[in-house]
């Protein structure tokens, strides 16, 4: 399913990170980083939850606008119940819609904000996510001191919220399409190679994505995709090469941009709805205004997983959605 | 695309794990640990003379603690990810495990967060230890006799 939009911009966006994000590559391009994955809170869950309401508040800084300007907040987060967000949100007081669509739901969320200004629905939508990688390996995997050996495969969760605002005020980058994905389920079960249990997804998005806006992939100067890290990148190729014939040399991934996956110890790269989140609102966006950039898919991909499946030896589900990205002349 | 064709795609390319370096690590590391054991065992039957059996359950009590104590100083993960088995499999291991999980969830309440998470990772040795333990006890008396 895709959208098409005549008239929703990104007027600003926001980025705060933890202390690995901001030793990454990528450091210089965020608003604020923290040194201690705490953030002068007391748990890993109050420490999100402050990085999200803290970059909902650094973006209306930016815009120079206050709480009451905002029609809606659309934001989702990795915890259990949406916590971090509902938590940030009961600070913020600007009315909620929380969505949840694991690592994929920094697109997700711009989708229905989109969809909601385009209609003139609300005038304005603020779109945030977060994730945190201790909270992340508390919930979904084992205490954070115990850090157990894992494979290669296995990837790192960013720890950071950025966040969007979208409006029909003209500004540099418009969003010019969404396409919502299907959930693609190909019989993985391995949580620790979450690159070859989301490619799939990002392949038949992205595919289905070109099929309903009638384009060529060559349309996009950058097709990035969400967290499938270093191999799942090569999966994913591999996937669209043999079942699409297609030209992948203008793909590339979030998870293998936001860290050194040489000098830091993130196995296979990052992961986390944040992730692409941050590569997006903080140099993707920087990229395109200053004209290296004009046209870029992003493309968000999520596993749907919790801990009680995946020990139940069931699949891991995926889904994927797409938004498409210009620079307006 | 049929999922055994794609099964091939993520095979081709899935990285192998270096098991043979892997192992390598382990059994250096953990056969240092060993001898670390043997040589507390030594020292505490010498220098306070006692039986062996006495000295072990001390070398064990040391171990324990230092591997608790490390893990709170918040360094051993980083051992444990280095020597993996060679960590995990000896009695530093254990300690390693219930530590880590105590200090996880100590904010959650002394009985419903520590007390109920404690052995979230160590359980399964205590549960399939005692089950163990039963099973070939059970056979060194019928193979045996006692």
């Amino acid at each position: 399913m895709t959208f098409k939009y005549k008239n929703v911009y990104i007027n600003e966006t926001s980025t705060i990170t933890g202390p690995f994000e901001a030793k990454g590559p990528l450091g210089r391009y965020y608003d604020k980083s923290y040194h201690d994955l705490y953030m002068g809170q007391k748990t890993w869950e109050q420490a999100e939850s402050k990085l999200l309401e803290e970059s909902v508040e650094l973006l209306l800084t930016k815009m120079d606008k206050s709480k009451q300007d905002i029609d809606i907040l659309i934001s989702g987060d990795l915890s259990n119940q949406l916590s971090s967000t509902n938590f940030a949100a009961s600070h913020l007081s600007i009315p909620l819609i929380g969505v949840y669509g694991a690592c994929s739901t920094s697109c997700l969320n711009l989708a229905i904000g989109a969809n909601m200004v385009e209609k003139k629905q609300v005038k304005n939508a603020i779109c945030s996510v977060s994730s945190h990688n201790s909270a992340a390996e508390k919930q979904f995997r084992q205490p954070v001191e115990y850090g157990g050996p894992k494979p290669k495969t296995a990837t790192f969760t960013t720890t950071g919220a950025a966040s969007a605002y979208l409006s029909q005020v003209v500004s540099d980058i418009k969003i010019d399409s969404a396409t919502i994905g299907r959930v693609i389920d190909m019989d993985m079960k391995d949580a620790f190679h979450m690159g070859a249990v989301m490619a799939p997804a990002a392949a038949e998005t992205i595919m289905t994505h070109l099929r309903d806006t009638n384009r060529l992939i060559s349309y996009y100067d950058l097709i990035l995709t969400g967290d499938l890290g270093k191999y799942g990148k090569e999966i994913l190729k591999g996937y669209l090469i043999s079942e699409y014939a297609l030209d992948t040399k203008n793909i590339d991934d979030s998870a293998c941009m936001i860290y050194d996956l040489e000098k830091q110890p993130v196995y296979a790269g990052g992961s986390g709805p944040a992730c692409i989140a941050l590569t997006t609102y903080g140099y993707i966006i920087d990229q395109m205004k200053k004209g290296k950039l004009n046209k870029v898919l992003i493309v968000a991909t999520g596993a749907l997983l919790s801990q009680a499946t995946v020990n139940e030896k069931m699949t891991i589900p995926a889904i994927s959605h797409a938004i498409s990205l210009e620079v307006s002349k | 695309m049929e999922k055994s064709k794609y099964k091939q795609i993520v095979a081709n390319h899935t990285p192998k794990e270096n098991r043979l370096y892997n192992s390598l690590i382990s059994f250096i590391v953990g056969g240092a640990m060993g001898i670390i054991g043997q040589l507390l065992i030594e020292a505490y039957s010498y220098y306070f003379s006692i039986p062996t059996a006495y000295a072990s359950t001390f070398m064990i009590i040391t171990l324990i603690f230092i591997g608790c104590l490390f893990t709170g100083l918040g360094f051993f993960d980083k051992w444990v990810n280095f020597a993996k088995c060679g960590l995990i499999i000896p009695i530093t291991g254990f300690a390693h495990a219930m530590m880590s999980a105590a200090m996880e969830y100590r904010k959650e309440g002394l009985v419903t967060g520590l007390g109920s998470n404690m052995f979230k990772l160590a359980g399964s040795v205590i549960i399939f230890g005692v089950v163990s333990a039963y099973i070939f006890g059970l056979l060194r008396i019928l193979v045996i006799g006692g």
